[in-house]
């Protein structure tokens, strides 16, 4: 059987009209100009990119398209949003951020602290993976360049108080920057009117493209331009436009917007049906990220003496009787780097728990029956790897003592 | 990542749980490292009669030691001190450059049952 898909954060396949309405923008015969060129089919793609700019702004609630930037994803965006406004302001040598933001932004202040002699406070946060803003209002120095905290968390779904950083971010004349790639498309944006000065985005969390986001930069932001070359994206982003890749953003945040209210919901109750059945059916286990604070889509679980990478194996496992579920985890061994989730980590959850985590992030293709089945398949691969854990031996040897 | 030998030790284990009879107890890694091997044998004349295990840990550090336990089996106890990591990782057809540390640490465990065999029989009695 096939793999049931339950890592929406990770990626999202793109919507099979959206992919209709690339198509004709990169085929021969179709409109596949250069959006820079004056013949009328280089006027066709313009139109084209304009017409996904203003898509853009109107899922992010802002009025005047012109400040959407595109870029080739997330992590241009949040390169582009710090690093632009670190050599716009030379003066600046001091970021605020989060301890839980992704690395495209924790690994840009990294960056800057290594080379450019900047200071980098990572704020703390709460056991829900909260920033306190009054932490951020004290952390603010004179010689701060910005704050970047992001909106919702990848891993834990954990949601910023961005409005209040915003304000008071704001109060005292400092760029506020969020990263709002796992939040766009889940929950409704205003942006005209929230203090919010720079906010990255991403099209394939949006069942768009990859290799395609933006950057929303309120007019008047001083930024400099990480690229040099043409004079695209008004002297912002050089480099021809990716004109499918533009396109299909548009696509997809036109088809989103109208749908979010209900998919909010259905989403919801699809992962709130899969939490409780998993907690009320396994032991020991636990869901990580604020209680309520926290993205609809996502559930973020943790199975004591279970090891992440060994569950996620045999999750994903497929046999002739049974589908696999694709997830993914915060173990250390399954992270490339041996080190566990710099999130789980944050939130101060023990080593017992942090490398049993798993991530469950729902999407718009899953429906009652693939949490039926993870509702079946993860109980008993979880049992059977606590079968092999020693420490789970221990455990239960511990507790046979005390009563 | 991995090779058909280490998928199918991952999934299908061999030697797995606690041994009551167990004359030599061996353990390595830690829960904050996110890896715990726990090795159960049997040495009767010098020679190891059973092997088992217990693992915490991904899918290589579970399957090392389920290879491990296939090892040892029959083997004198000079010739399982000759044991190194990188028997386990032959007989796996190879791990992940990140995932040797998993063979490093099955011969750790391997040698920490012997020695405990050592203690619990002084002067190589067991022999």
């Amino acid at each position: 059987m096939k793999t049931i898909y339950f890592d929406y954060n990770a990626t999202t396949p793109i919507r099979p009209e959206v992919h209709e309405e690339m198509k004709p923008w990169m085929e021969p015969g179709g409109e596949f100009g250069n959006p820079s060129s004056i013949h009328s089919v280089g006027m066709k793609a313009r139109a084209a990119v304009e017409k996904a700019r203003g898509q853009v702004a109107t899922l992010l609630g802002v009025s005047d398209p012109g400040q959407i930037v595109f870029t080739s994803g997330g992590t241009e965006a949040d390169n582009m949003a710090i690093k632009g406004a670190a050599l716009s302001h030379r003066e600046a040598k001091h970021i605020v951020t989060s301890s839980i933001e992704h690395h495209a932004v924790l690994n840009v202040c990294e960056y800057l602290k290594e080379n450019f002699g900047y200071r980098v406070t990572f704020l703390p946060v709460d056991k829900g993976g909260r920033v306190d803003p009054e932490a951020v209002a004290r952390a603010i120095e004179p010689d701060t360049l910005m704050v970047s905290v992001m909106l919702a968390n990848n891993e834990i779904g954990t949601l910023q108080p961005i409005e209040k950083i915003g304000a008071l971010c704001r109060d005292r004349r400092i760029l506020f920057h969020t990263d709002a790639v796992q939040a766009v498309g889940k929950i409704p944006l205003s942006l005209d009117k929230m203090p919010v000065d720079l906010l990255s985005l991403s099209a394939h969390k949006i069942y768009g493209p990859k290799g395609i986001g933006a950057l929303y930069i309120r007019k008047g932001t001083r930024l400099q331009s990480l690229f040099h070359g043409g004079q695209h994206e008004k002297n912002r982003r050089a480099g021809t436009e990716n004109l499918s890749g533009i396109v299909g953003l548009g696509a997809a945040c036109a088809a989103i917007g109208p749908e979010m209210e209900a998919e909010e919901a259905r989403q919801r109750r699809l992962r709130d049906r899969l939490e409780k059945g998993l907690l009320d059916q396994i032991p020991s286990s636990r869901v990580n990220g604020h209680p309520t604070e926290r993205l609809n889509n996502t559930a973020h679980l943790s199975f004591e003496c279970v090891e992440g990478e060994g569950l996620l194996m045999l999750l994903d496992a497929a046999q002739a009787d049974r589908p696999g579920l694709a997830v993914s985890t915060g173990s250390a061994c399954a992270s490339g780097s041996l080190e566990p989730s710099h999130v789980m980590q944050a939130l101060g959850v023990g080593p017992e728990w942090i490398h049993g985590s798993v991530r469950f992030s729902l999407g718009k293709f899953n429906t009652e029956e693939d949490v039926d089945w993870a509702l079946k398949l993860v109980p008993p691969v979880v049992a059977r790897l606590r079968e092999m854990s020693p420490l789970w031996q221990d455990k239960i040897k511990r507790s046979a003592v005390k009563n | 990542m991995y090779t058909p030998q280490v998928l199918d030790h991952f999934q299908n284990p061999r030697n797995v749980g606690e041994m009551a009879d167990a004359n030599a107890v061996g353990e390595s890694g830690s829960a904050v490292c996110g890896d715990v091997m726990r090795i159960f044998l049997r040495i009767e004349g010098g020679v190891v009669q059973k092997a088992s295990f217990k693992t915490f840990g991904c899918g290589a550090a579970i399957a090392t030691s389920s290879v491990l336990t296939e090892l040892v089996k029959g083997k004198t106890i000079d010739e399982v001190r000759k044991i190194k990591n990188t028997d386990v990782v032959a007989m796996l057809g190879g791990l992940p450059p990140i995932k040797i540390h998993c063979s490093v640490l099955a011969e750790e465990t391997l040698k920490a049952a012997l020695d405990d065999y050592e203690r619990r029989t002084p002067s190589g009695t067991g022999k």
